[in-house]
């Protein structure tokens, strides 16, 4: 147990919601893709969303 | 021997990574190296980076035998996560809105840390417990992001071995100059260099995981070069826009 929480803070860090945000855009992008839509740009949008928003919440803690 | 855009992007991710982390690593050896004991604070660093170095040895080829598409799902995806950890936080520095590592001042903290700590060390040849276990630690945790790198990056591209000569490259570097020198490495641009590894962890996370789950980026692996300074402009704003937005964080 300790060793799986160890594992969950080095790899996800404080920020759970970042890592949540990355399963569901690279799942998205296989769903789309499995549609037939094109979705590489699926990613680097999510990216930088999260980006921005885990910075603002980060800025806003302090 | 030639080396592809992405070969060389891997190799300087690892080499910045891994340069970052022995600084702060060897911060800490030099500390209780200078007030214990170098022996064992050596003896401490040699069985680190022994460990770290068996990981690499017995996870690398397993992770290179996983299939590319399910590999590239995988690593990207804890690229992604991991990499925007460091980006997150290197912005959050260059913007003033989380302090910056202090090198002399860790070394400060640790240097007293160690003459307050249990008995006097001995005569300069005995084994002295709380360096070994200090340096090791020190190398260990500091070595563990390193090793995390060094394994998605260079499984994704079947180039372990490169990633690992880039990572000792850096190590021997940093030991070189530190011992050089023996004090804190504290004028290296840590956060400047931080700042390009979560932009180049990010990129190439979004590069594959996109592949993994069956995109194809227009121009191919060209992709990458407009992604990593789209992010890194993007990661620039941001900077500047927090800088300028003190009350954003309260």
């Amino acid at each position: 147990m300790t060793v799986l929480v160890a594992i969950w803070d080095f790899v996800v860090g404080d920020d759970w919601r970042t890592a949540a945000g990355v399963v569901v855009a690279i799942s998205a992008t296989a769903a789309l893709q499995g549609a037939g839509v094109t979705a590489w740009w699926l990613i680097p949008l999510a990216v930088l969303a999260l980006l921005v928003r885990s910075l603002l919440v980060a800025a806003r803690r302090g | 021997m030639s080396m592809s855009a992405a070969e060389f992007g891997l190799a300087l991710s690892v080499f910045l990574a891994c340069t970052v982390e022995a600084v702060e690593a060897l911060t800490i050896v030099l500390a209780v190296g200078t007030v214990r004991s170098w022996r064992s604070s050596l003896y401490g660093v040699g069985a680190a980076t022994l460990a770290l170095a068996v990981l690499v040895a017995a996870l690398g080829p397993a992770l290179s035998a996983i299939p590319i598409g399910a590999l590239r799902v995988i690593v990207g995806g804890l690229l992604l996560v991991f990499g925007l950890q460091w980006l997150r936080k290197a912005i959050l520095r260059a913007a003033g809105l989380k302090a910056l590592h202090d090198e002399l001042g860790n070394f400060a903290e640790e240097t007293e840390r160690a003459r307050l700590a249990g008995a006097d060390p001995g005569p300069r040849d005995a084994f002295d417990g709380y360096a070994f276990t200090v340096s090791l630690k020190a190398v260990l945790l500091e070595g563990l992001e390193v090793v995390f790198i060094v394994l998605t990056f260079g499984a994704n591209q079947h180039r372990v071995g490169l990633a690992a000569i880039a990572a000792a490259l850096a190590v021997l570097l940093v030991t070189a100059v530190g011992f050089a020198v023996r004090a804190p490495l504290a004028r290296v641009p840590e956060n400047a260099m931080k700042f390009a590894v979560g932009i180049m962890l990010t990129s190439f996370g979004a590069f594959w995981s996109a592949e993994g789950a069956g995109s194809h980026w227009p121009g191919g692996d060209a992709a990458l070069l407009v992604i990593i300074p789209v992010l890194a402009l993007a990661s620039l704003a941001m900077v500047g826009t927090l800088r300028r937005a003190p009350a954003v964080a309260r």
